[in-house]
């Protein structure tokens, strides 16, 4: 149970259960599809940007407990950061689930993110767990053909 | 008499922890516990016998064959052709020449759709398919379609899972040149009325070719009653290897068929102004095959001719009837595909929880399932699901395992509250 309990934590229940920032945005400047046509997992991303400023970010769709939590979280965490931002958290969330950095020592900067940690130990679910990031990345880069992880 | 004292009847025939013995594998621990495997219409397990078979070939007489004249090459060919004959016993067709040795299913299904379908295919004609097919019997014939300019036509579903057979009578028109059908659904488990379903393709004159990757495993297959123009299955999903199937086909239809691929071993003489090709079925068998593959598949056939079927599959069912009970009974699991004849197939979903996550948590306890669309969205749109958990039996399987089943499928509620 230990092992799951690192996989499934309370942070990624919670927000499996109640995504935050789950809603289609009307007037998005951005939005962009991403799927896992292995698993099936399929979400839309939507960015409202202000300069370089992400104003607002939402998603919906559907999938596992760890891409819909992933979603969610990065959402709630990339909220008013800029677009610079935005890249650094991505390749701190690529490393962390890619079992190539630590959460216990990286706590401060990995934040909610950290929750993720146990994801590295499951390498079937890396994937569920960087589509959101996948995709926003696409978002950012002006990308119009949906991202996939394959 | 209660399910457990049916059990007990059929323990007495059929005796799985013998049968489990056979099969190395079954031994080995996964995550330190022992190895659930509920895979099997994904891929089935080997017996010893099919592992020696092949270790034998590489070991003491691998040659090439229809070439040498040296003893080794005599004795692979004679192997080769006697697992032809096997095979021809095995599912009662006419002649051995009709036994056609592919990599599998897919390249079966795709070698028939290209050679003997797509000659007869005129723009406006129909290719009929069900809704339950595998997505190696729809994209073969979606191919065919671009080529042709013919259409694809579905069988639908009921609510169970089995196919509208009325439907089926009225999409049987003057346009349809082939149906092309699963014998048994890998997503559901449901066994389709094939034999009535090609008699009355036949009345209108309509060739059948039916996919039997998910039969064989489970069923006795006479192909000779059933009178399918085409019939293709898998070795691994038999117990053999993977990489090697067969396409069995009526003698004249594949005599009139062009060659699949072309090469050394397909023809007679070769010149560069003609070259004559080879007699069915050498005609399909271009380049050196799969030898290793048809010396373990051999081995598998005679494995599942050994065993008694009429006690197998009555094991099966009584497995399939616990293993439903016991999940259904599970709060918030519901079952998907509830046909009336059916092999050891349970797909289901669990609320809240998504297929993967349960798939993870299963695998946590060293059960083996399917999580996923099972290469056939078209039957999860079907559904309105877009994936299930799919626990699928095999003759080594045991209640003791559905029991294990239930203990995880508890697990994951613990662990989504």
């Amino acid at each position: 149970m230990s092992d799951l309990r690192s996989l499934y934590q309370e942070i990624i229940l919670d927000h499996n259960k109640n995504p935050r920032n789950y809603r289609a945005m009307e007037d998005a400047d951005r939005s962009l599809e991403g799927y896992n046509p292995l698993c099936g997992d399929h979400y839309t991303i939507y960015l409202k940007l202000d300069g370089g400023v992400i104003a607002d970010i939402s998603f919906t769709g559907s999938g596992c407990a760890i891409s819909k939590a992933s979603a969610s979280v990065m959402s709630t965490v990339l909220k008013g950061k800029t677009r610079e931002e935005a890249e650094r958290f991505f390749v701190l969330f690529h490393d962390l689930v890619m079992g190539q950095r630590d959460p216990a020592k990286n706590l401060e900067e990995l934040g909610k993110m950290a929750a993720f940690g146990g994801v590295s130990e499951f390498p079937a679910r890396v994937k569920c767990a960087s589509l959101a990031w996948h995709t926003l990345k696409g978002a950012l880069e002006e990308k119009t053909i949906a991202v996939t992880t394959e | 008499m209660s399910l457990e004292a049916h059990l007990e009847t059929t323990r007495v025939a059929y005796d799985v922890h013998r049968v489990r013995k056979d099969f190395p594998i079954l031994s080995r621990k996964v995550q330190g516990k022992p190895l659930v495997y509920l895979d099997n219409a994904a891929t089935s397990q080997k017996p010893a016998s099919v592992l020696k078979a092949i270790r034998e070939y590489y070991e003491s007489y691998n040659a090439n064959i229809h070439r040498g004249v040296h003893a080794l090459s005599i004795q692979a060919t004679e192997a080769y052709e006697s697992v032809r004959r096997r095979i021809q016993e095995f599912v009662g067709a006419r002649e051995a020449r009709e036994v056609v040795f592919v990599r599998g299913t897919t390249e079966g299904i795709n070698l028939v759709a290209q050679t003997f379908a797509r000659r007869r295919m005129r723009e406006g004609d129909e290719i009929l398919i069900s809704g339950l097919e595998h997505h190696s019997n729809i994209v073969p014939w979606q191919i065919l379609c671009e080529q042709s300019g013919a259409k694809l036509r579905v069988i639908p579903l009921n609510d169970a899972g089995e196919l509208m057979l009325d439907e089926y009578e009225a999409l049987l028109t003057q346009r349809t040149r082939i149906v092309a059908l699963g014998h048994v659904s890998n997503a559901l488990g449901t066994i389709n009325p094939v034999k009535q379903m090609i008699a009355a393709a036949h009345r209108k004159d309509i060739p059948v070719l039916i996919d039997g990757a998910q039969a064989v495993p489970h069923l006795r297959v006479d192909i000779q009653d059933l009178d399918a123009e085409f019939y293709v299955f898998s070795g691994h999903k038999m117990f053999g290897p993977t990489g090697i199937g067969c396409v069995v086909g009526k003698a004249a239809l594949l005599e009139e068929m062009p060659p699949y691929q072309g090469g050394g071993d397909m023809i007679k003489s070769v010149s560069f102004e003609k070259t004559v090709y080879n007699d069915i079925p050498y005609k399909f068998e271009a380049g050196t095959p799969n030898i290793a593959g048809v010396m373990g598949l051999g081995a598998a056939v005679e494995y599942l001719t050994a065993v008694d079927h009429l006690a197998l599959e009555a094991y099966e069912h009584e497995l399939l009837e616990y293993a439903t009970q016991a999940v259904s009974a599970i709060d918030g699991v519901r079952i998907i595909g509830t046909a009336a004849k059916k092999t050891g197939v349970l797909s289901f979903i669990v609320n809240d929880v998504h297929p993967h996550d349960v798939g993870t948590i299963l695998d946590r306890e060293g059960i083996a399932v399917r999580t996923g669309h099972h290469c056939a969205q078209p039957v999860m749109q079907r559904f309105g699901v877009p994936a299930t958990i799919r626990a699928s039996l095999a003759l080594y399987n045991t209640s003791g395992e559905i029991d294990a089943l239930v203990r995880g499928l508890h697990k994951v509620k613990e662990v989504f509250g």
